[in-house]
């Protein structure tokens, strides 16, 4: 077995959309390794939403194997899976996806919750999350309190808080400007060189010059796959 | 994640909607609410049958002189003296699922005592039919068997002639009336016994010894007990063997061949209070049905609502996913809003109908009866109904797919 934290062997996902069968990842085959900082980089249809679900445990493959942390993990139930993805990956969304009417510090418990962990330990991570972020301060502001910026963190916060392998991003800097983008990029950057895997996707170049590695999917295929030297945000 | 955790999550999130929460809720609080008073009013209408034949005596059977037939016209039960004194004393020793026989004779009469007079019954009977009717000496005593033996010029008087003679309240005992210009002292008044069932007042009456009241107010007819017998068996299961016993031992000693019609009839008091507590079990099931139709109703309405919540919150639960919620964790979250608001409701409804019962008691003057059982029943059946509406929208929610769901607009 690799070291690699994330093997994707000859992957692909078909679905079927009325009578047309969609090819949404034809034959897929990478290696992330532990301590990476990866950008996926395509236009919207090749295929990289869906290369972020499989790697993320959110779908399943239709064919190949994915072997995430040395275990396959194409074939496991749904709960299997909620299992991992509470335990080893973090998500970040575009949208951001927080829980309105709720606190920044009950947002980033949510993983915590699933995982079991108590009430005490749960409040004092998710504090010391949102520190690491920069929002220790705002605990108790609710999303419509907080910038689209300090809203994106406390996302991150709740992706850190489980101590993850893998923080997988999801057109991160979507829906904030170019300064706000730079400083969530920043920090993206100082959870890699805490050591945190970061995978994320992106169709702004500027966003993928801060990756050490872009990977250029088209039509369900990699078609570029290139280490670069990470840009300084 | 515990249990608790669960239903505190679940809190929150109907916390968020207080206003939509509290109508859920209210379908169940109107159906809790419905079944508990519905089922507690008929339960007092029927413990108030049940005492006024309570009051008439337990285990009792009416024994009627019988019927005649002169020149084809059938006379009613009574019409003719058909029961003898030894019929009496027959019944009282021959059968052993009776346990008391008595006489009870009866005419109306004037009575007087030193300044006032009043029309009343007048009623010639033993001590027996005291113990029948379950009846006490409220001052003074009952007359005695002795009393009976030599025939004493004594009387009991019943609570409304006592007041009718001598003014509410006053102890008239030792005091002496005139019955048919006869002298009765007043040996002692009875208990207030209240109304008949047909609202016949209990207490208007004059008790004598049965051999005092033949002898001086109405002879009869020899050997003819110019009355009813009332008899008292053994227990309310012994009443309907006595029934058929002394049915078997009037048909007997009156020499009726089979086929022929009885000389006498027998009211059996138990019986008639059976179909009258019937009637009232009816009553109870039918409001008690409509008011958990109100309840099944209520729990349409937090299907409703569950359904709408779990397509609003699409986004919350996909997002849950993706952090590791399983399953079931989204399927015990969305049961635990379910159950939150059927229980709630089922405790306010509890609370309301116990409220609208205690009034609805007060207002017709029955006793407030509320069975623990019955707040039980309908607690449970309020869960059962969050448990039953609540499964649907849960599991929709528990399947939903992460991915699809985190996109939903």
């Amino acid at each position: 077995m690799s070291a690699a934290l994330i093997r994707l062997e000859d992957v692909a996902k078909l679905y079927r959309m009325g009578d047309v069968e969609v090819r949404a990842l034809d034959g897929v085959s990478l290696e992330i390794g532990a301590g990476e900082f990866v950008a996926v980089m395509g236009s919207s249809g090749s295929g990289k939403s869906t290369l972020m679900n499989v790697i993320g445990c959110l779908d399943r493959p239709s064919r190949g194997r994915y072997l995430f942390d040395g275990a396959d993990v194409s074939d496991l139930d749904p709960d299997r899976l909620a299992e991992i993805r509470n335990r080893a990956l973090g998500f970040v969304f575009q949208t951001f996806q927080l829980l309105a009417r709720t606190s920044a510090q009950e947002n980033v418990e949510l993983p915590l919750l699933y995982a079991g962990v108590p009430v005490r330990e749960r409040r004092r991570r998710a504090r010391e999350a949102l520190e690491r972020v920069g929002l220790g301060e705002r605990l108790d502001h609710h999303p419509s309190q907080l910038s689209g910026g300090q809203q994106q963190r406390v996302a991150i916060a709740r992706a850190l808080v489980n101590g993850p392998k893998v923080i997988l991003a999801d057109e991160p800097t979507g829906n904030l400007d170019s300064q706000t983008s730079a400083e969530v990029m920043a920090l993206f950057q100082a959870l890699w060189k805490a050591g945190i895997t970061i995978v994320l996707d992106t169709h702004e170049h500027d966003i993928a010059t801060f990756a050490a590695r872009v990977i250029e999917m088209k039509d369900g295929r990699v078609q570029t796959d290139r280490p670069q030297e990470a840009a300084r945000a | 994640m515990s249990l608790w955790q669960t239903l505190r999550v679940a809190l929150l999130a109907l916390r968020r909607n207080k206003l939509r929460s509290f109508l859920t809720a209210l379908g169940v609080v109107i159906g809790v609410g419905a079944v508990v008073a519905m089922v507690a009013i008929g339960e007092g209408a029927k413990a108030q049958v049940e005492s006024a034949f309570a009051s008439m005596g337990s285990n009792l059977l009416i024994i009627l002189p019988g019927t005649t037939t002169a020149g084809g016209a059938r006379g009613g039960f009574g019409s003719m003296p058909t029961l003898t004194w030894e019929d009496l004393k027959a019944i009282q020793t021959d059968i052993p699922s009776v346990r008391l026989a008595a006489p009870s004779l009866r005419s109306t009469g004037q009575v007087l005592s030193e300044d006032q007079n009043w029309g009343t019954l007048i009623n010639g009977t033993t001590p027996a039919y005291f113990q029948i009717r379950n009846w006490a000496a409220g001052a003074g005593s009952l007359f005695t068997d002795s009393d009976v033996e030599s025939g004493t010029k004594v009387a009991l008087l019943g609570r409304t002639v006592a007041d009718k003679l001598y003014g509410t309240g006053l102890n008239p005992v030792g005091r002496v009336i005139r019955i048919s210009s006869i002298p009765f002292e007043v040996v002692g008044v009875l208990e207030t016994k209240g109304q008949s069932p047909t609202g016949q007042d209990y207490d208007d009456v004059v008790f004598v010894p049965v051999t005092t009241y033949t002898a001086k107010i109405d002879a009869g007819l020899n050997n003819y007990l110019n009355g009813v017998i009332f008899v008292g068996a053994l227990s309310p299961e012994a009443t309907a063997r006595a029934q058929r016993e002394v049915t078997s031992l009037l048909r007997d000693r009156h020499r009726i061949q089979p086929g022929m019609d009885d000389d006498f009839s027998i009211r059996n008091l138990t019986e008639m209070a059976g179909v009258q507590e019937q009637g009232t079990r009816t009553l109870t099931t039918l409001l008690a049905s409509i008011a958990a139709v109100s309840l099944v109703v209520g729990g349409i309405g937090i299907m409703n609502i569950m359904l709408v919540s779990v397509s609003e919150r699409t986004r919350e639960i996909g997002l849950r996913m993706a952090v590791g919620a399983t399953q079931r964790h989204i399927l015990s979250q969305f049961m635990a809003e379910a159950l939150a608001l059927s229980a709630a409701g089922g405790v306010i409804g509890v609370a309301l109908g116990l409220l609208v019962a205690q009034r609805m008691a007060a207002g017709f003057g029955w006793p407030m009866l509320v069975r623990p059982s019955v707040i039980l029943v309908a607690f449970g059946f309020s869960a059962l109904v969050g448990v039953g509406f609540g499964l649907y929208p849960a599991r929709k929610a528990s399947r939903l797919d992460p991915i699809e769901s985190l996109r939903y607009e």
